[in-house]
């Protein structure tokens, strides 16, 4: 988690090639009525990092949740990490999902634990040594700038350090994917800006493949705009005219998919809804 | 419109019947497969064992002086008072131990499983836990269960004991009768099967009240509200069962053992 690897903002030639961490065909979804999720098809490349837009209540959520195997499809097949996770049983899930970090809406954190034992929660689980987990802990809160956090408990944070305790919780066993459910929904916009660029910081550092729900535009856009500058330990913009090529974007309209593709593709796109939602 | 609300109903009653099976039997199965987290059924076994300890010595203690009480009322009309320690004895080990001190640790801690793990889920650290590569169940319902029997095993002997002592304090105290005469005859008349019967049923009990405390708490929804809804259902739920299945134990504990 250090910084020093900032020079692999780019995935390793042979995760390029390899197939996609997750691949979505023809999913739908529906919660004894209508459908909630339908058809949906979309894929997530090594080192790409996805940004799922669309307004509240159109399933984004949902669609996070089925990905990591927390709810299953009625129909169509969800590939996690090359397996199809759509009828697997659960215990079969558990090492797939430890694979995967994510950070909940509203952070989810035991409220019960110490941020100590929220962050290391699963190495405590694998009975990884005392010291290590410290240190490890350590290392994964000052990378969200919360080292002062260890020994306290989630109900004396602020609701931003308490997302930035998540997102240490969800990158302390390197995953080999993030999904992020609105990490910056109901924050202030410095807070929200904190949170962007740690996630522009571990796109750009680690290269994790990411897909990142929001309804809010300019999150996306800081996104595609910015890079993370390891001498300056902040986020700068790219030049004028230059976007992020492995920040792609997917919009949900009413549980179906009506845009997949670039920056340039959701700017120019003739789709009414989306020209909306722009607008 | 009447006949499809009824089969409505009752598809969701089957549903739930199904579905609660599924999840006690799959509890169960997790202890004999890893990871066993003996630590939280530690942990476990001391919230629902020495929290619930002064409650149930309570209880027994002025159970047991009530049945002394009233016993010795009816049993001097036929000047029979020499047999209220084993009224008193019979009636705490067999019946009143286990059911009583059932319905306090449900009252108690069904109560809290159902809360604590329903809150769990409305605040998605159910789902996070799960995210995380740890299964629930076994972190967190399949130490319940099992500390839940094992500690009530123990509450029961702890309460038919305070019973036996607190029908031994109102003899002497009120009732002014010889106390060793009491003792002797709670313990002369006692069998096997008696303490049998008596420590069969907490086991049944413990299991009840726990896998029906955290499947509410499991499968809570509604935000807040549901988490109280979860936690009357788990509380009235498994106080009810604990009578009914009382009454079929003992019937066929009867057939195995009659009196």
């Amino acid at each position: 988690m250090s910084d020093t690897s900032i020079s692999a903002a780019q995935p390793p030639a042979g995760e390029q090639e390899a197939g996609p961490v997750v691949a979505l065909r023809g999913v739908s979804v529906d919660f004894d009525g209508p459908p909630v999720l339908e058809d949906i098809s979309f894929s997530v490349a090594p080192g790409e990092t996805r940004v799922l837009l669309g307004p509240a209540g159109v399933g984004k959520s949902v669609l996070l949740k089925l990905i990591i195997g927390l709810l299953r499809p009625r129909t169509g097949t969800l590939h996690l990490f090359g397996e199809d996770i759509s009828t697997l049983p659960e215990e079969r899930l558990f090492p797939l999902r430890a694979r995967a970090g994510m950070v909940f809406q509203e952070s989810a954190l035991f409220d019960s634990l110490t941020v100590r034992d929220n962050v290391g929660y699963q190495l405590i689980q694998e009975r990884v040594p005392d010291g290590e987990i410290d240190s490890r802990v350590r290392e994964a809160l000052s990378f969200v700038g919360l080292e002062e956090t260890f020994s306290m408990y989630p109900a004396s944070l602020s609701g931003g350090m308490k997302r930035r305790v998540a997102i240490a919780r969800a990158l302390i066993h390197d995953p080999e994917l993030i999904l992020y459910d609105s990490p910056t929904g109901g924050l202030d916009p410095v807070t929200s800006t904190t949170i962007i660029e740690l996630i522009v910081k571990q796109r750009d550092v680690h290269a994790t493949p990411a897909l990142l729900v929001t309804h809010r535009l300019q999150d996306a856009f800081t996104l595609c705009n910015h890079r993370f500058d390891a001498e300056q330990n902040g986020m700068v913009p790219l030049p004028a005219g230059e976007t992020n090529p492995n920040t792609t974007f997917l919009m949900l309209e009413e549980g179906r998919l009506i845009l997949d593709g670039s920056l340039d593709e959701l700017l120019h796109t003739g789709n009414k809804f989306v020209r909306e939602f722009l607008e | 419109m009447a006949t499809s609300a009824i089969d409505r109903t009752a598809k969701q009653i089957v549903l739930a019947v199904q579905e609660y099976s599924l999840f006690a039997w799959r509890a169960v199965l997790n202890l004999f497969r890893p990871p066993v987290y003996w630590t939280d059924f530690l942990m476990q076994s001391d919230v629902i064992g020495v929290g619930s300890l002064p409650i149930v010595i309570l209880s027994g203690f002025f159970t047991g002086g009530v049945l002394a009480l009233q016993s010795a009322a009816t049993l001097s009309e036929f000047g029979a008072t020499a047999v209220t320690g084993q009224f008193v004895g019979l009636t705490m080990i067999r019946e009143l131990g286990p059911v009583l001190t059932g319905i306090m640790v449900a009252g108690r801690n069904a109560s809290s499983m159902a809360s604590e793990l329903g809150s769990m889920v409305v605040t998605e650290q159910i789902d996070a836990m799960r995210a995380l590569g740890v299964d629930p169940l076994r972190k967190l319902v399949t130490p319940r269960i099992f500390s839940s029997i094992a500690m009530l095993l123990l509450l029961t002997i702890v309460a038919d004991a305070f019973g036996i002592l607190g029908g031994a304090a109102v003899t002497v105290l009120i009732s002014h009768q010889n106390g060793t005469q009491y003792l002797n005859s709670a313990y002369e008349h006692l069998r096997y099967s008696d303490i049998i019967q008596g420590l069969v049923k907490p086991l049944f009990f413990g299991y009840l009240l726990s896998s029906i405390g955290c499947f509410y708490g499991m499968r809570t929804t509604g935000g807040t509200e549901g988490v109280g809804r979860s936690t009357i259902s788990a509380v009235v739920t498994s106080s009810v069962l604990i009578i009914a299945v009382d009454f079929v134990i003992t019937h066929i504990l009867l057939t195995i053992f009659p009196t």
